[in-house]
């Protein structure tokens, strides 16, 4: 288990969380969220107002007794954003660098042999001016992973790349991290690249986590109005709280009485905030042959429909609901087949299980 | 050809060169990564010697290294040496002259190595020293040689302190520009000619051998692109 408790006050930091061993995490947030910082921490650059870093029962930090670890002595690789290789080295003189404690001969062997497992033996000889961003960005990673760390922090590593560059990188990072099982923690802005990568979640905003689980679960189920925020959710409307039963929690949206399969316990009346995935919203045609299984049907009127690629974004605004509009996400082939355009009337499905009641 | 000046005046770069390029070093990579309150002031002393006239800095090394200074006696007393018209003294007074020409550039060139590059270092297990041996030094490679070539050509045509704390003593402390300015008191141009044009070709070289490490330096990063 990497367990960090960090309080600091430039940058502000008052966080506590634990990331699990043998595991790619993210963490996530936006730009001055402290998430580079809480980086910096872990390796060792940044020495914090209060800090308890453990990895696995070893101690790299505690204020408490005065452990503070530099950098240099703690096992772990680092890969920075802008890859940070030294100019004045070759590709492998880079890596090599990594392994100081080791003879020359032995020292070139690893490093030519790690340069070979990130599919860049070739270039060993290179100057990093002489590289593209994929083929530093690799480098970077042998340099990181030569010395075998326990712990492997990467800082938004494939921001800087071209997309396909990007998703190639991607797969050989789940890859190596399948195969070495090392602990990972990647700093990202970018959700979906968190998604795609990672088993655990910790979402960042201004030197606090917001919310810490699975990644399927927090993508899944913002727990708060900030996270939902965060995550994009385009749908955050109020509601007031009536009550809960056995089967979940009722609102009521104006006149609209929904139903959400979780949700907290409040007072009747109490307002709450509630969300739903725009591609959570569906439209159902008359004559459903199970319309009670889709949750509750309201009749809404579309005001605006944008194009966006593989996907049509439609805004709607759903009857005797007090006026505030939810977006849904759709395949061109159902706004098609359901004749979607600015001021159709239209029924949607919304199910208790898509609606999440934030706190 | 006033031979001895020629040679007192190589002897005085030299010493200066070897004294003060460590010493350089180590303060300009100090105010390139330190953050302290009295940093400003701290450089402007070093850089004090570029704005002030020569006889200023003259006057005070001549109150602050004579016998009856407290500086100056306890040397005196300790070493038995006199810092006052005397080649010590000369190299004393050029250490002091020559500190900007020795640290700016030095400093402005650890100054370009990034925070990054640092932490890399850093995260490859290097402890502080190597990050300096094996990274910070070899990248501020050119304004080390920039400050080499700048303090040993400064040294060689130095001509107001040198003055002011040697005097003009035969073998002793009367480097080549202060014989070229004797030979011109004493109607003499065409000695003076000749030790000017040796004094201009000796700094020349020295200034185009410092170009020609750089740009070789230069030449040979673009090559390994």
């Amino acid at each position: 288990m990497l367990s960090v408790s960090l309080q600091h006050d430039r940058p502000g930091l008052a966080l506590d969380f634990d990331l699990p061993p043998g595991q790619l995490s993210a963490i996530v947030g936006p730009s001055g969220s402290g998430k580079t910082s809480v980086l910096r921490a872990l390796a060792g650059l940044l020495r914090t107002r209060s800090a308890r870093i453990s990895l696995e029962g070893d101690i790299w930090a505690d204020t408490n007794t005065g452990i503070f670890q530099p950098a240099h002595l703690r096992p772990v690789g680092f890969v920075g954003q802008k890859y940070a290789l030294f100019p004045h080295m070759s590709a492998i003189e880079n890596v090599s660098a990594a392994l100081l404690h080791l003879p020359g001969v032995e020292r070139k062997r690893q490093a030519q042999a790690c340069l070979d497992a990130v599919g860049i033996g070739g270039l060993a000889a290179r100057s990093p001016s002489a590289l593209s961003g994929g083929q530093c960005q690799r480098v970077a990673m042998a340099r990181a992973l030569v010395r075998k760390p326990r712990l492997l922090l990467l800082d938004e590593p494939f921001s800087a790349l071209d997309r396909s560059t990007r998703k190639r990188l991607h797969v050989e990072l789940k890859r190596l991290q399948a195969n070495l099982g090392m602990t990972v923690v990647l700093v990202t802005h970018d959700l979906d690249e968190a998604a795609q990568l990672s088993q655990t979640l910790c979402l960042l905003r201004r030197g606090r986590v917001l919310q810490h689980g699975l990644t399927s679960e927090v993508l899944r189920r913002p727990a708060s109005v900030e996270a939902a925020r965060l995550m994009d959710f385009s749908n955050l409307v109020q509601a007031q709280w009536i009550g809960a039963d056995h089967k979940g929690v009722s609102l009521r949206w104006g006149e609209v009485v929904l139903r959400a399969a979780v949700g907290p316990l409040s007072k009747p009346g109490a307002p709450v905030s509630w969300t739903i995935r725009s591609s959570d919203v569906f439209l159902v045609k008359d004559g459903h042959p199970d319309e009670s299984s889709l949750g509750v049907l309201v009749h809404a009127r579309v005001t605006e429909v944008i194009s966006m690629g593989d996907s049509v974004l439609a805004t709607v605004l759903v009857q005797g609901s007090g006026g505030e509009p939810l977006r849904m996400r759709l395949r061109p082939g159902a706004v098609r087949r359901h004749g979607v355009h600015v001021g159709r009337r239209l029924r949607i499905a919304i199910h208790p299980k898509a609606v999440i009641v934030l706190a | 050809m006033d031979w001895s000046a020629l040679r007192l005046s190589l002897e005085l770069a030299g010493w200066t060169l070897v004294l003060l390029l460590p010493v350089g070093i180590l303060i300009g990579r100090w105010l390139a990564r330190t953050e302290f309150r009295g940093r400003p002031l701290l450089q402007a002393i070093c850089a004090l010697p570029l704005v002030l006239p020569p006889t200023v800095v003259g006057y005070y090394l001549l109150t602050f290294m004579g016998a009856r200074s407290p500086v100056g006696g306890l040397i005196d007393a300790w070493f038995g040496l006199s810092l006052v018209f005397s080649f010590p003294g000369l190299v004393l007074a050029s250490l002091l002259v020559n500190l900007p020409f020795a640290i700016l550039p030095v400093q402005r060139a650890f100054e370009a190595v990034s925070q990054e590059l640092h932490d890399a270092a850093a995260c490859c297990g290097m402890s502080p020293w190597r990050v300096f041996a094996r990274v910070e030094l070899p990248l501020a490679w050119p304004g080390v040689l920039s400050a080499a070539v700048l303090t040993f050509g400064h040294t060689l045509g130095e001509f107001g302190v040198v003055l002011m704390v040697g005097g003009n003593i035969p073998g002793e402390t009367r480097t080549l520009s202060i014989a070229i300015f004797d030979r011109v008191q004493a109607f003499d141009p065409a000695a003076a000619g000749r030790m000017a044009a040796l004094l201009l070709l000796i700094s020349l070289v020295t200034v185009a051998l410092g170009y020609g490490a750089l740009d070789r330096r230069a030449r040979r990063g673009a090559g390994q692109s």
